[in-house]
């Protein structure tokens, strides 16, 4: 098979390339899954609590539109219902970046040319990649199996091929996704977007049906997932239709990538225009994320407008069930459930804000190592200048989208705007000091700049999980959000909001003279 | 004559690596100034410290008579930049680039954008991604030569052009020359600097090792002579600066410091000259003694 020379050089290449990457995206999805039975237990520890909750499942539409019906009241079939349909997704995230990184990245950076010019079949690149995901999905797959055997083995084995089917299905749509746009960041945006509406036909099937059997969750890969019905009967034959689709999708993606040039694709690049309007760095920053900046937007309105429309429904749900109410307080304030509901999805959103503005800090570190901003920095534009234009996006931003998700909240739930749209806004300093600490770091060490993900990611971590753990309060004390009042419901507290506030201007003040004073690095 | 550019004792360490070793460099108002000296000499270095984006450990540095790291921003005004290694946005259009550029640095000449377009034969609207390293370095020279500065400064710019484009680039430097414009120009193609350069600096391990024009470098070089003679020569050996004399018969063959040129001819001329070739040391020549010397101390 001259076709395939080379692949497993190409495998062995790969897998040291994604060595830390393939690992901690694996553990964070096998960890979800396998903390989950703990967390239920706690939850619904009692068969009444648990009859209580398949009850709920049963009349509240909205709630099965978020995590899908569940099968069965065994700590097994509660789990495949609780984060089956979430990790699955992540198991597609996790393919469709293993399988764009190898591929159409390659070629867009112009690698590609090189190793295809050694001794390397026409096919070996593209069955590589999908190998190196497929050895992510099963060891996922296994960890799955293994840790939750305990509970039933015919499920583990069950829940655990499924998620490695939805994983392996995405990797071969992003293969074929990878063979149409000439840019990798396109491909795996098209890829998420299929992901998207994967999530979306199954959201909507499971809203209108209490047993998975409507037509819309069907025509979703994730729908399958929860048809495979682990724990609770297990019907094995829909793994078959993973088997079926893969293989399909596998063979659109060959006959794609046979049919076609290295380094060219079948959505060509369009021509832009002969000359620009682009007159300012601060024009130049809104070019190179608006793209960004609009995602995040729809995003976030429409995250509002979901758990907007959820949140009676859910409050409901919570409360008959004392552990659960106890952590929506203790994430959401003791006033009301529905305000307590509000506040935990709303300071959520908050931190998930904290990735948005890091990222966005960071196009100062992706432009300044890429030497795109040296020449930029030759010309008549001081550096404070320069860095202005971007941090306007990222703190404006991170204003804006938050803004956009109290407005899509106040859409959903229909009521209480002022105070929706004041705590949306709250939590702006606290997402501030994220970037604050994002800034001072490429000021002042650049080579550390990445780090400020680290930074926001431990945040996230105190934030979802810590309340859950019962974390003890000096822990939870190291997030910039744990200070922020718990709005609606709790009385407003200027004084953490002023200080954080003041803390983030001063951190943005450190960093930029910072970075007047450094060299520049490449 | 001012100067446009002055360094001296310039250091700059990065980390235990000492890029700059006291480097001297001066560049006249209005002339075309060769760069020269092998990879890891620090051209890039000193041009980055007169750009004002490195600060230098110690030393002095002026740059059209103002401090490059606290008028940066001033002096940039005046100066145009072209890097050796021109990365550009993915998405955007060689022409945005091009007017972006322009208008950062305070405008650019629109028919001179045509006219460097056309001649330059560089297609605006490919995007960034889509552009082959030898049309990124076109994208970068053309928003340098269509705006109205004093002072170019171009690091290894022809080092992904076709030889017709090498030969347009000549074309606008001499251009730029004939405006009464400065450039400092860092190559490695020899055949550019001599053609063009009024003056070149030599430097190796950050320190400058010869500076000053072609002509006057010459001088500090060897002369090849090849000649046939009506009789035996007499006397070579003992003139000074006579090298590698090779005698066979009445064909002789010597290297000779060109200063000592003089008299190797008179001595020549006594025993008749039948054919003489004569070849002045070439930049090339000049260049590998100080870049093997770089190697020698190296080992």
């Amino acid at each position: 098979m001259t076709a395939l020379a080379g692949t497993g050089t190409l495998l062995r290449f790969a897998l040291r390339r994604d060595r830390v990457m393939i690992p901690v995206w694996v553990a964070v999805n096998a960890l979800m899954v396998l903390t989950m039975p703990n967390t239920l237990e706690g939850l619904y520890g009692t068969p009444a609590d648990r009859a209580d909750l398949l009850r709920q499942l049963d009349t509240n539409a909205s709630l099965r539109a978020l995590t899908g019906p569940v099968f069965g009241d065994s700590l097994g079939a509660l789990t495949a219902w609780r984060v089956g349909v979430y990790a699955g997704a992540l198991a597609a995230v996790t393919s469709l970046l293993i399988v764009v990184r190898h591929t159409r990245d390659e070629e867009e950076s112009g690698r590609q040319e090189l190793i295809a010019s050694g001794v390397v079949g026409r096919r070996a690149s593209l069955t590589a990649a999908l190998l190196a995901a497929g050895v992510a999905n099963a060891v996922l797959a296994l960890l799955v199996t293994a840790g939750l055997a305990g509970h039933g083995a015919t499920g583990a084995v069950a829940l655990g091929a499924g998620l490695g089917g939805v994983g392996m299905l995405f990797a071969t749509t992003a293969a074929i996704v990878a063979q149409l746009t000439e840019s990798a960041r396109l491909a795996r945006g098209l890829t998420a977007a299929v992901l998207g509406a994967a999530f979306v036909l199954r959201a909507a099937g499971d809203s209108a049906h209490g047993d998975g059997s409507s037509p819309l969750t069907w025509l979703s890969p994730l729908g399958w997932l929860e048809n495979l019905r682990p724990f609770a009967d297990e019907r094995w034959w829909v793994l078959g239709l993973f088997a079926g689709a893969f293989a399909l999708q596998a063979v659109i993606a060959y006959g794609l990538a046979g049919r076609r040039d290295v380094g060219l694709s079948f959505l060509p690049t369009r021509p832009g225009p002969a000359s620009g309007r682009l007159g300012s760095t601060g024009a130049l920053a809104w070019r190179l994320q608006r793209g960004a900046v609009t995602g995040w937007s729809i995003g976030f309105l429409l995250a509002g407008v979901v758990y907007g429309g959820l949140t009676d429904g859910a409050a409901d749900l919570v409360r008959d069930n004392d552990k659960a109410r106890e952590i929506f307080e203790r994430m959401g304030g003791q006033s009301g459930l529905t305000d307590a509901f509000l506040a935990s999805m709303i300071g959520m959103l908050g931190l998930i804000a904290s990735l948005y503005i890091v990222g966005s800090v960071l196009r100062l570190h992706g432009e300044e190592t890429s030497g795109r901003a040296e020449p930029v920095l030759a010309n008549a534009v001081g550096r404070l200048r320069w860095a202005a234009g971007h941090l306007v996006i990222a703190f404006g931003g991170a204003a804006l989208i938050m803004l956009l998700a109290g407005l899509g909240f106040v859409a959903g739930h229909g009521k209480e705007a002022g105070p929706i749209l004041g705590a949306c806004l709250v939590q702006l300093p606290a997402v501030w000091v994220i970037g604050g600490v994002a800034v001072l770091l490429h000021g002042a060490a650049p080579r550390l700049a990445p780090a400020a993900w680290g930074v926001a990611g431990a945040v996230l971590l105190i934030g979802w999980i810590g309340p859950a753990l019962d974390a003890p309060q000096a822990v939870l004390d190291l997030s910039p959000f744990g200070h922020l009042p718990k709005l609606p419901g709790q009385a407003m507290a200027w004084g953490p909001v002023l200080v954080l506030s003041a803390l983030a201007a001063a951190l943005v003040a450190a960093g930029l003279a910072a970075l007047r004073r450094r060299d520049t690095t490449t | 004559m001012t100067k446009a550019i002055t360094v001296s004792g310039l250091h700059k360490s990065f980390g235990r690596t000492h890029a700059l070793d006291g480097l001297d460099l001066e560049v006249e108002s209005g002339e075309v100034h060769g760069f020269l000296g092998p990879n890891g000499a620090g051209k890039s270095t000193t041009i980055r410290v007169l750009l004002g984006l490195l600060r230098p450990d110690s030393g002095a540095a002026r740059i059209l008579g103002r401090d490059p790291w606290a008028d940066a921003v001033e002096v940039h005004r005046r100066i145009a930049y072209v890097p050796g290694d021109v990365t550009l946005w993915r998405n955007l259009s060689g022409g945005e680039v091009i007017d972006l550029y322009g208008r950062l640095r305070g405008g650019l000449d629109p028919t001179r954008r045509a006219e460097l377009l056309d001649r330059f034969e560089l297609d605006p609207t490919k995007k960034g991604r889509t552009y082959s390293k030898g049309n990124r370095q076109k994208v970068a020279l053309v928003a340098a030569f269509a705006s109205d500065v004093d002072l170019f400064i171009l690091d290894e710019p022809t080092s992904g052009l076709d030889p017709l484009m090498e030969e347009v680039f000549r074309r606008c430097v001499e251009e730029e020359r004939a405006r009464g414009r400065t450039i400092l120009l860092s190559s490695h193609i020899l055949s550019e600097v001599e053609e063009l350069c009024d003056r070149v600096s030599i430097i190796r391990n950050g320190r400058t090792v010869e500076t000053g024009s072609l002509a006057d470098l010459r001088h500090l070089t060897r002369t090849s002579v090849t000649a046939e003679l009506a009789g035996a020569p007499d006397g070579l050996a003992r003139l000074p600066g006579v090298h590698d004399l090779d005698i066979q018969g009445n064909r002789v063959r010597l290297q000779v410091d060109t200063d000592k040129l003089d008299a190797v001819l008179r001595s020549l001329t006594t025993s008749g000259v039948r054919s003489l070739t004569s070849t002045p040391p070439t930049l090339e020549e000049l260049f590998l003694r100080h870049y093997q010397g770089d190697e020698v101390t190296a080992r």
